[in-house]
Parts: structure tokens; sequence; C-alpha cells
């Protein structure tokens, strides 16, 4: 692995736990309310929450472009802040990276907490638990097989996100250049076996977090219960 | 209800096939007198403007049809060395239609320049580049855009610009790389970058005025980008691609690409 490698690798995983972090802050919130409306629109909501898995990356990262931009909605008020502009920033990947794996913070959040049955939150709220203490000692300690799948997936999928990052990060070493856009750079230059050392890291990596994830969550077997 | 939707598809379906029949008639007909066929051309990205009014003359000329797909020459290379069914290719570059030969996925001797390249420094706000490039020097901007040097010829050309003006290791923190030409485009004309060096085919083509300030650099300052056509092996014996190289050399042809910023 040469220096440029470790500086990749070191950036992914700044940016992967960064990332994972605010969407756990961001999304669990926003699951939960999901969960628990019983509003008209709910679909709509949900829809909006999918939109990321449906647009083409690169098409998402181009029209963050236009929003963060001098002449975007976005950019005119981070400099308006005195933020700067943040295409071509760490901050700008995070951001991006937020917005695309949204969906997959927010769906594994909501289908867990869905699962809770409404009486299990009556009963608390009958012994008097207020609505912090439903969520907090019973909502989120069920919701757990959920929340570890949304993080995992939530950090995997910033990992391996390269279109948006691509095009809001402009390549540059040390500040956007992370993992899967030095992959792509050797292979666009067929710079083969350093395309195929960072593969297979990559590879290795995703295996043993999934597999790690799916032991975590394996059901309870009969007999231990 | 489902009777109802049931008809309606069977009527969709007659009307489809119909349709088809019509398209495969007039088809026939209208194509009997020449020996026309379709020839399949991967086109570099940056040439995907042009491809087309030459495709219509082409077509209007020779009867055969051309079936475009635009892309990025490497990744195209990777695509035909993997036996992708391609009968020319009409590369950013002259290294991998010899590559392609060397490799034996193109047929020896077909290849040619069919444009050359013309290298801008360009800024979508108008007044900011001068007809110098001094603006590289003045510092007043935060990125510059380039094509990734690796991959792209207009990206190594904009390389060799700054070497010769010796500004490689003062512009160097500035830069911002796009994957490829038309992003590093996307990165100046949202404004994101204030410059960069693009090719003079992505500003200014017929019918659109050039929005913004340009430098056309002399080329005396960037080794030559020739873009080279060359006949793959699936179009060996397809009369259409052999007709099609052919009118790429025609006067006709040259003069509508020169039209779209290439040289000679």
């Amino acid at each position: 692995m040469t220096d440029d490698h470790w500086s990749a690798v070191r950036l992914t995983a700044q940016l992967a736990a960064t990332t994972t972090v605010l969407l756990l802050l961001v999304g669990t919130p926003l699951a939960w309310g999901l969960a628990r409306t019983r509003s008209r629109f709910k679909p709509v909501w949900a829809s909006l929450v999918a939109m990321p898995l449906v647009l083409p990356p690169t098409v998402i990262g181009f029209y963050l472009l236009l929003l963060m931009g001098p002449q975007g909605a976005v950019g005119q008020l981070t400099q308006s802040l005195g933020l700067g502009r943040l295409p071509f920033t760490f901050s700008g990947l995070v951001v991006a990276s937020v917005l695309c794996s949204l969906p997959f913070v927010v769906q594994p959040l909501q289908q867990a907490f869905e699962a809770i049955p409404e009486r299990t939150l009556e009963a608390a709220a009958t012994l008097r638990a207020g609505p912090w203490d439903r969520f907090f000692s019973i909502a989120l300690p069920l919701a757990r097989p959920g929340l570890l799948t949304a993080t995992v997936l939530g950090f995997a999928h910033t990992v391996g996100e390269f279109g948006v990052v691509l095009m809001i990060g402009g390549n540059i070493p040390d500040k956007t250049r992370v993992l899967s856009v030095a992959l792509y750079d050797h292979v666009e230059a067929g710079e083969f076996a350093a395309a195929h050392q960072l593969a297979a890291g990559m590879v290795a990596f995703a295996l043993v977090v999934l597999v790690s994830l799916y032991v975590a969550n394996r059901p309870a077997r009969a007999d231990a219960a | 209800m489902t009777s109802l939707s049931r008809s309606l598809s069977v009527l969709r379906r007659s009307l489809f096939s119909a349709r088809l029949c019509a398209a495969l008639i007039s088809a026939f007909v209208l194509h009997l007198p020449a020996v026309a066929a379709d020839v399949q051309v991967a086109v570099a990205a940056n040439f995907a403007g042009p491809i087309a009014p030459l495709a219509e003359a082409f077509a209007a000329a020779t009867g055969h049809v051309v079936k475009t797909s635009s892309g990025a020459t490497g990744k195209f290379h990777t695509q035909i060395a993997a036996g992708a069914p391609f009968d020319v290719l009409l590369s950013a570059d002259d290294e991998t239609p010899k590559k392609l030969i060397a490799e034996g996925h193109a047929v020896a001797g077909g290849n040619f320049t069919y444009a050359i390249g013309k290298l801008v420094l360009w800024s979508a706000q108008p007044g900011v580049v001068d007809d110098q490039g001094l603006v590289l020097t003045s510092g007043k901007f935060n990125h510059l855009a380039i094509a990734n040097p690796k991959t792209a010829p207009y990206g190594a050309a904009a390389m060799e610009v700054l070497k010769a003006r010796g500004l490689v290791d003062s512009l160097t923190p500035k830069l911002v790389t796009g994957e490829s030409l038309a992003q590093a485009f996307q990165f100046i004309s949202t404004g994101n970058a204030e410059l960069g060096f693009v090719a003079l085919s992505q500003v200014a083509v017929p019918g659109k005025p050039a929005t913004g300030s340009y430098w056309l650099v002399p080329s005396s300052l960037y080794g030559e980008i020739r873009q080279d056509a060359v006949l793959l092996k699936p179009g060996a014996g397809n009369p259409a691609a052999a007709a099609l190289l052919a009118y790429l050399k025609t006067e006709p042809a040259r003069k509508l690409i020169r039209s779209y910023g290439y040289g000679p």
C-alpha cells in the first residue's frame, strides 16, 4: 500500500464515520415520525426519503453541484453565513453522503419501529411513561436490530458511494479522493495491479462487515430461549 | 373490468404488431435498392456533438444507418477488448487505436486522424479569462478544473500548458479533476470552479454562441491532441463501416468537423 492509498483509507473512514453519526441523529427521529404518523401524506414523505435510490449518483451530484454552487440556493446560504462554498471540500462530501445514504438508514429503522406493537407503548403509557421515556426505554431497545442494520448499511454505503463524491469532491488528494474514487482512477488509467489491491481490500472489508451484521442479527434459537 | 383491460391489451398488442409490420415493410422497401447496413460506432464523448449531423449527412448520402454510443475512450478500450460489438471507434486520442491494433482487436492500417482537438482556458463568467491566459498567474481564483490527466488527453494537454508556464507547483493545490472532459466542463459551467481547461468544441459550437470568456491556448504549448478513428474487428466485413470511415475524409465532413472547433 502506498501513502496515497493510506490517505484514501483514512479519508474514507473519516467520511463514513461522520456521515453515519449524522445520519443516525437525523434518521432516527425521521424514521420514528414516519413509523408513527397517521398522516395521509405518509406515502409522500416515505417516497421522498427513498428518492436518492432512484436517480443515478452522478446526476444527484450534478444537481448538488448546481445547488451548492455560487448561483445555487444552498451555495448562497453558506456564503452569506461566511462558510464559503461546499463543493470540493470534505464538508461538501459529508453533506452529499448524508443525502445519498439517507434511505439506507431510515428504512431499516422505520421498519423496526413499525414492528413494535402499539399496545406495548400504550401499556408503558398507562404506567405513566412519558413520550420521551417510551421512546428511549421501550422503542429504541426493541429496535436494536434495525439500529444495527441502519448503522452498518449507512457506513458501508458511504464507503462504496462513488458517483456523487466524484462529482462533488473533484478528486483532490488528501482532501476528497476517497477509496472508491482512487480505485476508479486506477481502473480508468489501466493501473490494474493497484486497482486489484484496493478492490480486494474493499471486498474483504464489506464481507467482514456484512457477515458480522448477519451474525449479530441472527434470531435467537428456540432452544436458547 | 378484467375483460375490458384484456381487450385493451389485445388491442394494444395488435396495434403494436401492425406498426411493427409497417416499419419492417418500409425498411425493406426503402432500403432494397442499396446494400444498406447499420454501423455501430463508439464515439469519444467530446465528439458526440458533431457525430449527429455527420451521421445524418452520411445516411442521406449512402442510406447506411449510424448507431452511436458516446463515452470515455478508456472505457471503450476495455469494452472492445471484452468483445463489445462496435464496428468503428472514433477515439479521443491516437494511442488507443494503436493499442487496439496491437492487441488484435482492430484492423491494422485503417487508423487515421479525423479531428485535432483544441484546448481552451474557459470561464463561465465574461471578463475573467484574458486572451493571453495571464489570469493563471493572477491568483484570483480558488479552483482550476481539468480533466483527469492520466486518462483524458485534454487533461494531459492542460498539465503540459501549466508546465510550459512554470505553474505546476503553484497551481496544483487549486486543481480539481473531473473524471472526464464533460465533468470538468460541468465544474466550470456551474461556477464551482472559476475557470478550467476544456475543449474548444465544448465551448463554441454551431448555433450556440460562446458564453463567458476563453483563451484559445496556442498549440505550441501542448502536444497535438490527435483524435484517431479505427476500424474494429467486428466491422471488418461491414460495407457501412468502411463507407463511414471514407466519408469522414471527404471535404463536406471535414468542413463540418472544423465548424465544431476542431483542427486542422
